[in-house]
């Protein structure tokens, strides 16, 4: 069994050092190793989105890359959306518009909508469902998830 | 958005508060099953057969166990000798324990790719997995069943030496069950048609598809108690099913309900429980045991694929006078798939006189069979709705029309012979016939409209139920439903409305199985209905408690005093009443502590049903299918929170685009699965579907305390149907075979062109 | 006398009768008499003192949860209905 490998990387706004094995995926590190639970394995194959995380903006399966490939970079998981009490828009209005039921997929969902919002800030129904099609969900049929978008979108660019 | 058909008069009922569990969901502290992790724990995988049918010679674990970091390792030896070969109520459900625990642990047969054989325990989730790979099994490969209809023929390969059906007398078969309904004489309601349509219909093995795979955590005590921590609907189920493969008493083992992250039906059952346990009790650690995906694909319930013959006479102004259907469900390797439900669902929504059904549980190399959404109304309606369209069309009858014409209502019966109560069924197709949707125009080549009906049953069955009145007047509703939709909220806003307090000072708790009396599954549609029930006589039972409390501290006798708005005023007196949050701190000296309590076993839910009417374009030279426009109309008896009846609504019917569409379980002609992750087992995307609009109807039921009804799993029964309905108005071809998929469409299209197929594969 | 509907699968006990009346003043009386004037149905329905875990017990539309302590009287609509397994009974109230 090869050594644990030490890794720097900013994770939600702290510079974290951690150990993890060369063999662990981003995803375990962050859940095994970190303890941050908030983002979920799905399938680990990319496919369900719901271990998406962004790393430098970007959004990304984290189960498609290894914990050793976080140093140096900046990553932020659901744990990280809320301004200490304060939730986020998004979180904000997936509570308000039901846009949960089971809520495994959410943070996933949260995260690809806040890099969208991030490069879009307002998007058409189609740019959304397009961007958020990587994203499965098997409880809402996504209606309620675009239309919080939508909400949340507006009061990030109405300032409401 | 949607549209509600009844106003409403109470304070709390009704409205869309935030559900009190959703901060800790948004901001990923909620704790799923496979979030949890205690000092020392271990990670369990388990090692699965390779092949779809073969005798088990030899397994020796020796080398796994020589590995560094490997704990224990357990095969079927390890647990107890199995029950006897017969049918238990476990609960209600009317189960094999014998086959549950082969399914757990294969003896000396695999029945399916992927059926368990042992379990590792090991200090990495990686070691446990390096671990599988050295156990050495001998298998003696034996010829795989597939289909019922080889299952079904004579002579072919026995999958259980000791099944027996009645009509096999003696003879080893793999028809579990033939399960006959009859009712007048369908051969004279046949001569009496002027038109007659006869079809066959073949629909896929299709999966549950939750996000979160299954997931245990076993953590065994050296008092012989343990602790089971999992995503489940039903944390008594699991206890009382663990304890009869581990041989011990229900009283030894609690069971935790974690988050779960869907279900919708198949975490009803058990697969990793008990194994956590027994690995658990082996090495003194807790141990922790996670599906992969492909795992769940490969090992976890799915429900069946089928085959169905139906024949429907109708005279020429569209009375349907006769029917007859033929159906044979795959149960996968075990006995037990949802047949009987088929049955008693295909032709539930009509008044037909004159009918015979013959249903048959067929056991196949797949998976063993678990419940899904309405599970075997889907199949039946995909066959029986598009049928009863062709008819509507011979008689040149709106197929709206025609079923409000054939509609099963209050006092009709039922099929199987029970007469209706006050039922919604003719109000959900009215509804849809006066919607936005049916109303506007569709326009351009290959578009299409399509209209189907769905029936399901709901529960009933036990829950119970507390009510806490705090210290400072507010309250806590414990139970014991885990929430797969948001049933919390449901529950505290039941609770707030009788308590006459604001929903923000009602928490509502899921609890654990010593800590809340037994409660059924969460499933069946039963939760707002049954645990409903229980919280709404659990907080009238705290309200009267705090009648005595409040007659001691105002000197009166409680006949004197009237509940309202929360507080308790003297009958006939000016004064200003005394409030709970007035009196709560001063139970102690009124006669102590209030805490409400009911128990249900919850009589005369009532069935739901669904109209759904969806359109469709066509892409002729691929064969794909965009949803252009959807609307559901169900009836909810009573909407306690309508944007979670509004989210059952759309989620069961983007479940039911999936089934008509894309999914489907590949099987080699080894059956050996090829599709075991979420690219090839296709799910609706967001971009697959558009807004999914939903009429709430509500008729309310007589027999709940505020007219619920069930309104979770309905919605998935018609969008099949009425897809392929759609498709025949769209490009003239009747599809008989779910999925509709791309290649299947593009070949049925081109045939009906009389055009060769080159270019699409053979199916 | 509640009159009793025979399912399908049970009525070579009753020599094809579908629909026959009976007295009792609970289900266990009740079948206790169907079985006096059709012998052989009641280990049909009953196991172990108890209504077999397959078989459903509709009394005037409503499935009875108490099995064979459920009350019948004169009037009453008696139905056998097959219990649904997967955590679901059918019900038609």
């Amino acid at each position: 069994m090869s050594r644990k490998v030490q890794v720097e990387a900013v994770i939600n706004g702290e510079t974290t050092e951690f150990l993890c094995e060369p063999r662990q995926s981003l995803l375990e590190t962050l859940r095994d190793v970190l303890e941050l639970t908030g983002t979920k394995e799905g399938c680990l194959t990319g496919d369900c989105g719901a271990c998406t995380v962004l790393v430098d903006g970007r959004a990304v399966c984290s189960c498609l890359m290894l914990g050793v490939e976080a140093q140096g970079r900046n990553i932020v998981t659901v744990e990280g959306l809320a301004d200490g009490p304060t939730l986020h828009p998004l979180q904000q209005k997936f509570l308000e518009d039901a846009s949960l039921q089971c809520g495994i997929c959410t943070p996933g969902f949260l995260i690809s909508a806040k890099a969208l919002l991030d490069r879009n800030p307002s998007p058409s129904e189609a740019e959304i469902r397009y961007a958020l099609a990587g994203n499965l969900c098997r409880c809402t049929g996504y209606d309620k998830i675009v239309r919080a978008v939508q909400d949340a979108a507006k009061a990030i660019s109405g300032g409401r | 958005m949607a549209e509600s058909t009844q106003t409403q008069s109470f304070k709390v009922v009704g409205t869309r508060p935030i559900r009190p569990d959703g901060v800790d969901k948004v901001t990923g502290r909620a704790r799923f099953g496979a979030d949890y992790a205690f000092p020392g724990m271990l990670h369990g995988k388990l090692l699965r057969s390779p092949h779809a049918h073969a005798r088990i010679k030899s397994i020796n674990i020796a080398k796994a166990l020589k590995l560094p970091g490997v704990k224990a390792v357990i095969t079927a030896a390890d647990l107890p000798p199995l029950p006897e070969n017969k049918s238990e109520a476990l609960g209600e459900i009317a189960m094999n324990p014998r086959h549950l625990a082969l399914n757990i642990l294969a003896h000396d047969k695999v029945l399916y790719d992927g059926h368990a054989i042992a379990a590792v325990a090991a200090t990495s989730p990686h070691i446990a997995e390096e671990a599988l790979r050295l156990i050495d099994v001998e298998y003696e490969v034996l010829p795989p069943v597939m289909t019922v209809e080889r299952a079904m023929e004579p002579g072919a390969p026995i999958l259980l030496p000791e099944l027996r059906n009645p009509e096999s007398g003696d003879q080893p078969t793999n028809v579990a069950m033939h399960l006959p309904i009859k009712k007048g004489d369908p051969d004279a309601g046949f001569k009496s048609a002027d038109y007659i349509v006869e079809r066959e219909f073949r629909t896929a093995m299709v999966h549950q598809g939750y996000i979160e795979p299954h997931n245990a955590v076993g953590v065994y005590n050296s008092d012989g108690h343990a602790t089971i921590y999992c995503s489940t609907q039903g944390a008594f189920d699991v206890r009382l099913l663990s304890a009869k493969v581990l041989g011990i008493e229900v009283g030894k083992l609690k069971v935790v309900p974690a988050e779960i992250g869907g279900g919708f039906g198949g975490k009803t059952t058990i697969y990793l429980e008990p194994l956590s346990v027994l690995l658990s009790q082996k090495t003194g650690h807790p141990v922790k045991l996670v599906m992969s995906r492909s795992e769940v694909l490969r090992a976890s319930g799915p429900t069946s694929g089928s085959t169905i013959k139906v024949k429907m006479g109708a005279t020429k102004d569209g009375k349907i006078v006769a029917a007859k259907v033929w159906m044979a469900y795959e149960a996968g390797a075990f006995p037990g798939s949802p047949v009987m439900a088929g049955a008693l669902t295909i032709l539930a929504p009509y008044v037909i006189e004159n009918l015979q059904i013959d249903a048959y549980d067929v056991v196949v190399n797949r998976p063993k069979t678990a419940a899904y959404r309405a599970p075997g109304a889907t199949n039946a309606a995909f066959a029986a709705e598009t049928v009863i369209d062709e008819l509507a069309e011979k008689c040149e009858i709106d197929p709206l029309a025609m079923r409000i014409q054939n509609g099963a209502h209050e006092g009709s019966p039922h099929p199987a012979g029970p007469p209706y109560r006050r039922i919604g069924f003719i109000e959900t197709c009215e509804a849809i016939r006066s919607s936005a949707h049916y109303k506007s125009p569709l326009a351009g080549p290959n578009r299409g409209r399509g209209v189907a009906s769905g029936f399901w049953f709901n529960a009933g069955m036990q829950s119970s139920a507390t009510v806490n009145i705090h210290t400072d007047g507010t309250a806590s509703v414990v139970t014991g439903s885990p929430d797969i939709g948001g049933s919390r909220a449901s529950m505290a806003m039941i609770a707030a409305e009788v308590l006459g307090l604001p929903f923000e000072d009602v928490r509502p708790l899921v609890a654990d199985t010593d800590s809340i009396g037994h409660t059924d599954v969460t499933g069946g549609s039963r939760v707002t209905f049954a645990t409903g029930t229980a919280v709404y006589q659990a907080a009238q039972d705290a309200v009267n408690q705090l009648k005595e409390r409040a007659a001691k501290l105002m000197d009166k006798k409680p006949d004197d005093l009237e509940f309202r708005d929360g507080a308790f005023a003297v009958k006939g007196n000016g004064a200003p009443p005394m409030t709970i949050k007035q009196m709560a701190g001063k139970l102690a000296r009124a006669g102590g502590p209030v805490v409400g309590r009911a128990t249900v076993n919850a009589r005369g839910a009532g069935p739901a049903f669904a109209t759904t009417c969806v359109d469709v374009e066509v892409d002729p030279d691929t064969g794909k299918v965009q949803i252009l426009r959807c609307t559901v109309a169900q009836d909810a008896g009573r909407a306690i929170h309508p944007s979670y009846v509004e989210g059952q609504m759309q989620g069961g019917t983007a479940q039911g685009v999936g089934w008509a569409l894309n999914e489907e379980y590949f099987y080699d002609e080894k059956g050996i699965l090829r599709n075991t992750g979420l690219l090839d087992y296709r799910i609706p995307t967001c971009l697959d579907l558009p807004a999914i609009d939903t009429i709430i109807v509500e008729v309310p039921s007589p027999t709940h305390p505020l007219g619920v009804r069930g309104v979770g799993e309905v919605s998935i029964v018609p969008p099949p149907a009425a897809i392929a309905n759609a498709i025949y108005r769209a490009v003239e071809v009747r599809m008989t075979q779910l999925p509709m998929s791309p290649p299947r469409l593009l070949k049925a299209i081109l045939a009906a062109r009389q055009e060769p197929a080159r270019l699409v594969a053979a199916d | 006398m509640a009159t009793v509907f025979i399912p399908a699968a049970l009525r070579r006990f009753t020599a094809g009768v579908e629909r026959a009346t009976a007295h009792g003043r609970n289900v266990r009386a009740l079948i206790d008499d169907l079985d006096r004037q059709f012998p052989g149905i009641r280990a049909q329905l009953v196991e172990d003192d108890e209504v077999k875990p397959s078989i459903a017990v509709s009394i005037d539309g409503e499935i009875a949860t108490g099995g064979l302590l459920d009350p019948v009287n004169e009037s009453s609509e008696v139905h056998f209905l097959p219990a649904l397994a997967g955590g679901t009974i059918p019900s038609c109230a």
